[in-house]
């Protein structure tokens, strides 16, 4: 044997701190690229839904989709502007259409209206989910709506405004909430209902937080 | 790992450093618009519907 054995322990000193060195390299990286990940979702994702919110706006200022036969309101097909929502508490610039369907790719563009629940100003229940984080978060503080606050629905044939009754913070399964009428779904409804939910506590998908309210106001529009 | 890519880059103190920033932004942009959007979906921490 010509190497020393010294000289053998220094190469695998070596060989093992190359390995260290690639290990720790790799986890900051890791680590850089989770950080990363977290801002794209939080502001990230918000670009995308900007760019729909001025497609499905732009929806609603063009004629409406009329059904020849009973001139009413054609259903709105999902994916599709339903109407524009405002909440004055949460500011004058407060303005986001909502479109109809509630999965992934709907709510990605703004607060989704649920297919089969009561469209705005009808009797029952017209119920809304959006974003609590993503998504440019249109619910991000919808827990600081109080009892009497004003959600105003701009439709396309009349401006309903409805008012804020209450607040609940429910688990996720409980899909009384989102009934005719919300919490009560043995009773057929005799007035008109929103119902909006949103994920709580924020950043997480254990419970929701709901708020409803009830319509006091439609203004129809003038044609 | 990030010595040795540096020592594969060319040329001197200059022309390295502005290697390894155009890489290292290449890196960021191809995250963000093509490996961050198919992650998302699998990331639950703003569900907001009830009864699903």
């Amino acid at each position: 044997m010509a190497i020393p054995w010294d000289r053998k322990i220094d190469a695998y000193a070596e060989q093992v701190r190359v390995i260290l060195r690639t290990v720790g390299e790799l986890s900051i990286t890791l680590g850089v690229i989770l950080m990363l990940f977290c801002a794209y979702l939080l502001w990230g994702t918000s670009a995308y839904t900007e760019r729909m919110q001025l497609v499905l706006q732009q929806e609603l200022t063009e004629e409406k989709p009329k059904d020849d036969k009973s001139g009413k309101i054609a259903k709105i097909e999902l994916g599709k502007a339903v109407a524009l929502l405002r909440i004055p508490r949460l500011g004058r610039d407060y303005k986001y259409a909502v479109v109809e369907g509630v999965d992934q790719e709907h709510l990605k563009k703004g607060p989704g209206h649920y297919p089969g629940s009561a469209m705005p100003g009808q009797v029952g229940n017209f119920v809304l989910s959006g974003h609590r984080t993503t998504y440019a978060a249109p619910f991000n503080r919808i827990d600081e709506l109080r009892r009497g606050d004003e959600i105003i629905i701009e439709a396309r044939e009349a401006r309903y405004t409805y008012r804020v009754t209450s607040q609940d913070i429910v688990e996720p399964n409980e899909i009384d909430v989102i009934a005719p009428v919300p919490g009560k779904p043995d009773i057929s409804p005799i007035r008109s209902f929103i119902t909006m939910s949103t994920c709580h506590p924020e950043y997480s998908a254990a419970q929701r937080l709901i708020v409803y309210g009830v319509l006091k106001k439609t203004e129809e529009r003038k044609v | 790992m990030y010595g040795w890519i540096w020592r594969k880059l060319p040329g001197g103190l200059g022309p390295r450093l502005l290697t390894a920033v155009v890489l290292a932004a290449v890196a960021g942009v191809v995250l963000w618009y093509a490996v961050f959007p198919l992650m998302e979906p699998a990331v639950t921490l703003d569900e907001v519907t009830v009864g699903k």
